[in-house]
């Protein structure tokens, strides 16, 4: 027995020396939806690679803001001595010097979505395109309504990424004819896209299709156009691919005639190129990996329904 | 009991009115911004809108001013009303397949929404009053508890009411009576109740006296501890109304529901003329200061005039005008 304890604890002294590879990931806490799916799909891909790779070791924390999210940072680094870093940055500034001194120490680092505010930090960058989520849906707004119909618009939390895809959606939108009454913030929110939605539909009689440009968002107002039973007049696109929405595409549902993807499961591609980074030395995996927002219409959207998935 | 009132009513002339007008006066000038700036402002349709959404903060207001008149505060009630609205809608989903789609599901979802918010206020209460905790420290402590939980048990996503059982639930909050929806009607019957039991029943007393100086009300025979522990099991019972009016709306609960909730309400209890020490509550000026805080957002809804990134500055000024104007007529 004591020989075994003995072995044993030669084996675990000894471990960390050997091959064993340890990757740290850090991402936002589940607090909507799309954070939500962002951690489920964080930890399948934790799970599934745990028993692919005997030799690696995940370390998962999930932060609710930027301050906590550097803290983590550090213990990973002081207490963990990880080998790789798959960051999701809460917000691009702070986190951009904590990354940064990681890197320096030969770390390798995976930054997701969120850019970092310097260049030529991180060792791969994986996102989802911005632009295109804008793009895309303003593109699917000109083929579908003609020269002067109206239309409103429900913006996210004030941040770049909303101003990168308002700023492409209105860009599409240009020289078309078509006129954006307004836009206000719904925050990603269920219930403030209900309120402001409502608060549009007393304001304009007439409103021909809505930019939700966000699936919680697009359920809110919804909600609220039924209510003030107006649902033959306009319809609704929102975005990101919550399996609710992509459902009522597939079903031919004609307030919600599309949908934009911004898949959450990013985080599972950025994670399993970094293990391959890491476990293969010499592959080569640096580099920048943009995942572009796709239309999910009746036709494909069969493929874009995850159903174990939260969101 | 109240030293402004009385205090007010010696100096005389307009000074009281303004005490008591400060928040009427305020909504009456919100209301005309809005005639003047939006022709639909008067609209049916608007009205309605406006005081349907306010009945959920509404209703908890009302209560948060029984317990900040007693001296107490409650941060926990936004995360306690979407951890309700999650395991409500967690239990009406399960149970739908034994009890079949029907009414009684219905009834099963408010009848646990009301016992779950009567716990959720008693184990505040409790805490504060029978472990002599400071009830900031005990409501911060459960604003976090109930708002992870209520992300674990959605998984980090959203829980949706079965789509059936949403468009029987639906008229609970779209419905009405004569016309007028039934967040509105049962926001102002509790309102009217609130109004009555702190001006006319020893409960309201009891809570003015515990809130102005809690060592007397002891020496006077007020049960203190029972009183103080009442005001947050009241407010937990009210958390529990407003969310079987929330959960209809949009059938949803996630982890972003009820956010800030109990700032909106601190802010409208302060508002409407309650002294955040305690001491002296008034359940209509509650009312008003829930009206306030609404219009202001469905006004800056109804034109461009302001930068929506300036919203949140917008209410901030007028929370703090709106407690500066009655300090005028209160501190000389």
């Amino acid at each position: 027995m004591k020989q075994l304890l003995l072995s044993t604890a030669i084996v675990a002294l000894a471990g960390p020396a050997l091959a064993q590879q340890t990757i740290g990931v850090s991402i936002p806490a589940a607090t909507h939806g799309w954070a939500g799916a962002l951690n489920f799909h964080a930890e399948e891909t934790v799970n599934r690679l745990s028993e692919e790779y005997e030799d690696l070791d995940f370390f998962l924390t999930t932060t609710p803001d930027p301050g906590t999210q550097v803290s983590d940072l550090e213990d990973m680094v002081a207490t963990r001595n990880i080998d790789a870093l798959v960051v999701l940055p809460f917000e691009s500034d702070p986190l951009t010097g904590p990354i940064q001194r990681i890197a320096e120490n030969g770390t390798w680092v995976t930054v997701v979505d969120r850019g970092l505010s310097q260049d030529g930090i991180e060792d791969l960058y994986v996102a989802g395109n911005n632009e295109s989520f804008g793009r895309i849906a303003g593109e699917y707004f000109v083929e579908s309504l003609e020269e002067g119909d109206k239309v409103v618009v429900l913006r996210g939390i004030p941040t770049t990424i909303d101003n990168e895809r308002v700023e492409a959606f209105q860009a599409a939108l240009d020289g078309s004819g078509i006129e954006i009454l307004a836009m206000e913030h719904g925050n990603w929110s269920r219930d403030d896209a209900f309120t402001v939605m409502q608060d549009f539909l007393s304001r304009y009689p007439e409103i021909d299709a809505v930019w939700a440009s966000d699936d919680d968002m697009a359920i809110g107002a919804i909600a609220a156009i039924e209510q003030a039973d107006r649902q033959e007049d306009m319809w609704v696109v929102g975005g990101a691919g919550m399996k609710e929405m992509v459902r009522r595409v597939a079903d031919g549902d004609p307030m919600v005639p599309v949908d934009v993807t911004y898949p959450p499961s990013m985080i599972s591609t950025a994670i399993e190129l970094t293990a391959r980074a890491v476990m293969n030395k010499g592959l080569p995996v640096s580099g920048d990996f943009i995942i572009a927002s796709e239309l999910i219409t009746p036709e494909n959207a069969e493929s874009y329904y995850f159903e174990d998935s939260p969101y | 009991m109240s030293s402004a009132t009385t205090q007010g009513a010696r100096t005389g002339g307009w000074k009281v009115d303004l005490h008591v007008l400060g928040p009427i006066l305020a909504l009456v000038a919100l209301i005309i911004i809005g005639i003047i700036l939006n022709p639909n402002f008067l609209s049916y349709a608007n009205i309605t809108n406006v005081l349907a959404r306010s009945a959920f903060i509404g209703i908890i207001a009302v209560g948060m001013t029984f317990v900040i008149t007693a001296g107490g505060l409650d941060l926990s009630v936004g995360s306690m009303a979407a951890f309700i609205a999650g395991l409500m809608i967690l239990v009406m989903n399960t149970v739908l397949p034994m009890l079949g789609e029907g009414v009684s599901v219905i009834g099963v979802g408010i009848v646990l929404a009301l016992v779950a918010g009567l716990i959720a206020g008693a184990v505040n209460g409790l805490l504060v009053t029978r472990a002599g905790i400071e009830a900031f420290i005990v409501t911060l402590g459960t604003m976090g508890i109930y708002r992870s939980l209520v992300t674990w048990l959605a998984d980090g996503g959203t829980l949706s009411l079965d789509y059936a059982m949403r468009e029987l639930y639906r008229p609970v909050y779209y419905g009405g009576l004569f016309g007028i929806s039934w967040p509105i009607i049962v926001f102002a019957l509790i309102a009217i109740g609130g109004e009555i039991v702190m001006r006319h029943t020893p409960f309201g007393r009891h809570c003015a006296a515990i809130g102005s100086n809690e060592t007397v009300a002891r020496y006077s025979t007020v049960p203190v501890k029972r009183v103080k522990t009442l005001t947050y099991v009241l407010l937990g019972f009210l958390v529990g109304i407003a969310v079987i009016m929330y959960v209809p709306r949009l059938g949803s609960a996630s982890a972003a529901t009820g956010l800030l909730w109990e700032l909106e309400a601190i802010a409208a209890v302060i508002i409407g003329g309650t002294v955040l020490k305690g001491g002296f509550g008034r359940v209509w000026g509650t009312v008003v200061g829930v009206l306030i805080l609404s219009l202001i957002g469905n006004i800056l809804n109804l034109t461009d005039m302001v930068s929506p990134y300036l919203n949140g500055a917008i209410q901030g000024v007028i929370i703090i005008l709106a407690v500066v104007l009655q300090r005028k007529g209160t501190a000389d």
